[in-house]
Parts: structure tokens; C-alpha cells; sequence
């Protein structure tokens, strides 16, 4: 167990290794932070003595090492755009996209799992194959369409919604919040949906094969011929060993998400990371990208490493293998 | 696969006849559209933002409209697919070139190489493909002067689409590489002397190309949607030179003002066009995978 532990420590900390190295790249190559940083009429002389003074002339190892303890710091450079530390940008942002992220999932989760149930109990009825082909089209509509159709249908159409931006916050405790106001919370649904259909479409298809997989599986079979009433089968049994991977992939999805949170924030100029970071790709505002390349990259390498831990615990037969 | 197409459901063989005429369309743009809406010439700004011709107010010059320069947006959107078509294939081209070639390396010459080219897969494969394509195409431009020009742009599209996506091919072609290195014909050409590179690619590859092809076409739609989304996010293709998702970017303005058409028609094409090669890749991977056969996917 413990063997295993530090096997995938190792393993994680190399990934991050890895990841740190790019955005170091990026950040002292692609970026010439000397250009960046004088003035337009510098003379040589100038430049070399700024080289200097931001380290740039030693070795590249020891600019590496300096980098990765300016990072565990939580110092990640000044944004080229508008002169302000990324870290402190990058915190600004983080709220927005954390309650976008988390409604979208409430949203996905509360909708997918009946309806992934329902096409697993009733496969012939109308409404399950609806909801199946439905579910193609959903795959195959890109997050960004959905979002314009929404909002051509309710903000431009019916005027029912607003389309852009957050509404009114509220700071509580320092964390700006759009959960306690009328317009905040008129705001979030369209962005939310948005982004929860792109995550539904999984969770259903997910639901529907373990369900399956349950019912047509020894216990369910003996629990029948036992006389259990069928409501308790489907929804005591089948349905709990059912929703096992349904949370594991949930949990590994909430990285993807905030991933997939770029294309939403951008239809909806929502005030997340991710327009932040489609902001920096557009005026190459290099350490704002790199900043957020580590924050993901971290955030990836912890959820994957939990999921891993957690399975280990949980799963006797992966921590028999791992003794 | 085309044998067996005869057999297909109706919904897939519907879906087929759909993908096949809109690649086709899209391939002879300047042979089908009625106009040529890269010829800046050819559209005039008297002509802009004009309806779909059977809205009021609608010219039948224009069928689905026109956008604000007055470009029609038909023949906008057939040069749009070739863009995309072009980009998306190209991608999988590239992808899976690239992971086939190391994933025989990796399957037959085993050893650190194989370990390091797999461990680069694993850490890969642990971000989505659009974060990666985002990363790769925004350094790229960062970096390359004229990357978002129109000569460079699919370039650099191809290869950010294509460093997530070889990680698949090389993984099943190394797990078969493995199998048929075990197999006796392969021992057989090792006792004649054969050289490595000729068994690699004369011998074993031929065998472990069928579930390339069906990998290949899955991702397809895959591709072309992860171009769609960089070219809507503002890193894909120029304005001047621009695919369905350039198209819908520049409706998106528009959307606001109630002119939905500039945004909606390139939409519409997109998904079709990416839900058609789903149904067939769908069902091409299912006819593939022996475990699902028997079993509704």
C-alpha cells in the first residue's frame, strides 16, 4: 500500500516536474522577458544590465531551480497586459469559474442519473429513445453552438435571460459570489447549461450501461427470485453499485470541465479563468498562459492522484495487489 | 468496411450517403458554390446582411442569407467545410502517421524507449485535447510571427490538434505490434536475416492496421470539432481564410443584433457534418469490436 503510495507520488511530482519545465520554457524563451521589460528605445548596454539583473545570464538549470521556488512561492511573474501580478489575477478569476464548474455539475448529475436510469429500465419507451438519440446529436454539437442557439432562443428571442457576464456579487469572506443575488443567479443558467449539457450526455450514457450491467448480474437475479418488490431492486441495488463509476467519473471530469469552462466563458463573457486565459493567447500574455498551464496541469495531476488513492482504499482487490 | 455497409442499418447507411456528399461538396467548393467568397471582388457591401431568401426582405441570389460584407453565405460555408475537412483529415493523418510509427517502435523494440514513449502518452493523455491544442497553438503564435496568417494557421492547427491525438493510435498499435511479434511468421522473417526496419513496417504493420482505420474514423469528428473550437476561440484559422468555426465566430457578433443567420447556417453544417461521421464511426467501431457484437452499444 504504501509502496504504491509513493510509486504514484513519484510519478506525480515527475509529471508536475515536467509541466513546471514547459511553462519555464515558455516563460523565459518564448516570452524575452528583457524585450518585454525595457523600454522601447533601450540601448545594448541597457538590456544586457536588466539580462543581468533578472538572472538571465546563468546557467539554465539554476534559472529552472529559481523558477520552480518562485512558483512554490505562489509568485508567478507580472501579466504583460495589464502590469498586475498573475497570481493575483488568476485568484480574481478562480471564483467564477468554480461556481460555473460547480453548478454545471449539480445540473449534469441531477438530470443525467434519471434519466441514464429511465433508459436502462424502460429501453422501448418513446421517451428513452428520444433521450438516446438526443444524446448523439448531443455529442456531436460543439459547446460553443449550443451556447449562441441559447442564447439566440432566450436572451435575443424571448428576452427571458441575460447573456453575458455574471450580475451582481456579493464578497463573502473575500470569495466575490454571484449566488446571493437575483441577477447572479439569472445570469449562471445559461453559461450552466451550456456547459452542463456537454457533461449530461456522459453521466447518462454511463448510467445507462452500469445499470445494465446491474440488472442482468447475479444478485439483482437472486434478489428477483426472492420476491424483493422491484422498486427495491432497481433503486436499493442496482441502481447504488451503479453509481460507483458514475462518481469516480464525475470526480475526474470536474478537471475537464474547467477545461471546457474556456469555450462557455467565451460565448458568455464570463468572468472565469478561462477568459482570462483566452484573453492571454490572443495578446501572447505569456505568464499569464504559463500560470494557467501549471494551475491546470496541477489540478490534473492531483485528481488523477486522488482517484488513485481512493481506489486503492476502497477496491480490497487493488490493495491485496498493491501489498 | 464497404462490404459490409450493405448490411448497415438505414440510419447508418443514411448517415454515410450525408458525410460522403458533404466531404464531396465541400472538396469541389469552386466547382459547386455560386460564388467564390474568398474573391473580394466578387461580393459588395450593398449586398450585407441580407435574410435567408425565403425570410421578407430576403434576395434569391443569396439562399441562406448573406453575411455583414455581403459575402453569400452558401458559398461561405462550402469553402468553410473544405477548410475544416482539409484540417481535420490532415490532422488525422499526421496523428495517426505519427502513432503508428511509435507505437511499432515502442511494441517491438520494447526497453526504455518503449517505457519513455509510452510515459509521454500517459501524461499526455491526462489533459483534454482542447487545453493541449490551445496551449500549442497559442505558443505557436507567440512565437512564429506570422502564424495566424492564413498560409500558416492550418499548419499549426494540424500539429496541435495532432500531439493529443497520436497518443491512441501508438497505444492499440503497440498492444498489437506485441502480439504479432509473439506470432510465427515474424520469427520466421527474424531466421532469414530480415532487417529490423523491414519487419516493422513490411510485415507487422499490414496486420495491425484495421483497428488504425477504425480508430481514424472516430476521430475525425473529433478533429474537426477541436478545429471548429480553436478557430472559434479566436487561434484557429484568419478571418480572410476562414472554416465553419471562423464562420461562427464571426456571427457570434451579430447574434446580439437579432441577425442569427451569419452564426446559425455554419452551425447547422458543422453538426451535421460531425454528427453523420459519428452515427458511421459509431457503428464501424461497433462492427469492429467483437466484444460489442450481440450487444446494443
Amino acid at each position: 500500500m504504501l509502496k504504491a503510495l509513493t510509486s504514484r507520488l513519484t510519478q506525480a511530482v515527475l509529471v508536475m516536474l515536467v509541466v513546471t519545465a514547459c511553462a519555464f520554457l515558455m516563460f523565459r524563451y518564448v516570452g524575452d522577458p528583457v524585450r518585454v521589460l525595457s523600454r522601447e528605445d533601450a540601448t545594448q548596454e541597457e538590456k544586457a544590465e536588466l539580462a543581468r539583473a533578472l538572472g538571465l545570464d546563468r546557467p539554465v538549470l539554476v534559472q529552472y531551480g529559481g523558477f520552480v521556488a518562485r512558483v512554490l512561492r505562489g509568485d508567478l511573474g507580472v501579466s504583460f497586459r495589464n502590469q498586475r501580478p498573475v497570481a493575483t489575477l488568476l485568484a480574481e478569476r478562480l471564483p467564477a469559474t468554480l461556481e460555473l464548474v460547480f453548478a454545471a455539475t449539480v445540473l449534469a448529475l441531477s438530470l443525467g442519473i434519471p434519466l441514464g436510469v429511465l433508459c436502462a429500465l424502460k429501453p422501448d419507451s418513446v421517451l428513452a429513445r428520444a433521450v438516446q438519440a438526443l444524446s448523439l446529436v448531443g455529442v456531436s454539437t460543439p459547446t460553443f453552438v449550443t451556447g449562441i442557439v441559447l442564447i439566440l432562443v432566450f436572451s435575443v428571442g424571448l428576452g427571458l435571460l441575460p447573456s453575458f457576464g455574471r450580475g451582481q456579487t456579493v464578497d463573502v469572506f473575500g470569495w466575490p459570489t454571484g449566488l446571493l443575488t437575483a441577477s447572479g443567479w439569472r445570469s449562471l443558467v445559461l453559461p450552466s447549461v451550456t456547459l452542463a449539457l456537454y457533461q449530461l450526455t456522459l453521466i447518462m450514457r454511463l448510467v445507462r450501461s452500469e445499470m445494465i450491467d446491474a440488472l442482468s448480474s447475479d444478485y439483482v437475479r437472486y434478489a428477483r427470485a426472492r420476491g424483493l418488490p422491484e422498486r427495491y431492486i432497481n433503486f436499493r441495488l442496482a441502481l447504488r453499485n451503479a453509481l460507483m463509476p458514475v462518481i469516480t467519473v464525475t470526480g475526474l471530469q470536474i478537471g475537464s470541465l474547467i477545461a471546457f469552462a474556456i469555450v462557455t466563458e467565451t460565448v458568455f463573457q464570463w468572468p472565469g479563468m478561462g477568459l482570462l486565459f483566452i484573453q492571454a493567447v490572443s495578446f501572447a500574455d505569456i505568464p499569464v498562459m504559463a500560470a494557467y498551464l501549471l494551475f491546470v496541469g496541477l489540478l490534473f495531476v492531483a485528481i488523477n492522484m486522488l482517484v488513485d488513492v481512493i481506489y486503492a482504499l476502497v477496491d480490497p482487490r487493488l490493495r491485496a495487489s498493491a501489498r | 468496411m464497404i462490404g459490409g455497409l450493405r448490411k448497415a442499418p438505414l440510419s447508418v447507411l443514411i448517415a454515410a450517403g450525408l458525410a460522403v456528399t458533404i466531404v464531396l461538396v465541400a472538396l469541389a467548393a469552386p466547382l459547386v458554390a455560386p460564388t467564390n467568397p474568398l474573391d473580394l471582388a466578387s461580393f459588395n457591401l450593398i449586398d450585407a446582411e441580407l435574410p435567408p431568401a425565403w425570410v421578407e426582405g430576403g434576395d434569391p441570389r443569396f439562399l441562406l442569407g448573406s453575411d455583414n460584407q455581403g459575402r453569400d453565405m452558401l458559398s461561405a460555408i462550402i469553402y468553410g467545410a473544405r477548410v475544416s475537412i482539409l484540417i481535420g483529415g490532415g490532422a488525422v493523418l499526421v496523428a495517426a502517421s505519427l502513432g503508428v510509427a511509435l507505437g511499432l517502435v515502442a511494441g517491438f523494440v520494447g526497453g526504455r524507449l518503449d517505457a519513455l514513449i509510452m510515459r509521454i502518452g500517459d501524461v499526455i493523455l491526462s489533459f483534454p485535447t482542447i487545453l493541449l491544442a490551445l496551449m500549442v497553438a497559442g505558443v505557436a503564435r507567440a512565437v512564429i510571427p506570422d502564424a495566424s496568417g492564413p498560409k500558416l494557421a492550418p499548419f499549426i492547427l494540424i500539429g496541435a490538434i495532432a500531439t493529443h491525438e497520436w497518443v491512441q493510435y501508438a497505444r492499440t498499435v503497440r498492444a498489437a505490434t506485441m502480439v504479432e511479434a509473439q506470432k510465427d511468421y515474424v520469427k520466421a522473417v527474424r531466421v532469414i536475416g530480415l532487417p529490423t526496419r523491414r519487419i516493422m513496417f513490411g510485415h507487422i504493420l499490414p496486420n495491425v492496421m484495421s483497428p488504425v482505420l477504425v480508430i481514424a474514423t472516430i476521430n475525425l469528428a473529433a478533429a474537426v470539432l477541436t478545429e471548429a473550437t480553436l478557430s472559434f476561440l479566436g487561434v484557429g484559422m484568419p478571418p480572410t481564410y476562414p472554416s465553419l468555426g471562423t464562420l461562427i465566430r464571426i456571427g457570434n457578433e451579430f447574434v446580439f443584433s437579432g441577425i442569427w443567420w451569419i452564426a446559425l447556417f455554419p452551425a447547422l453544417a458543422l453538426v451535421i457534418l460531425v454528427l453523420a461521421v459519428n452515427v458511421v464511426g459509431d457503428w464501424v467501431r461497433d462492427r469492429f469490436n467483437p466484444k460489442l457484437r450481440g450487444r446494443k452499444a
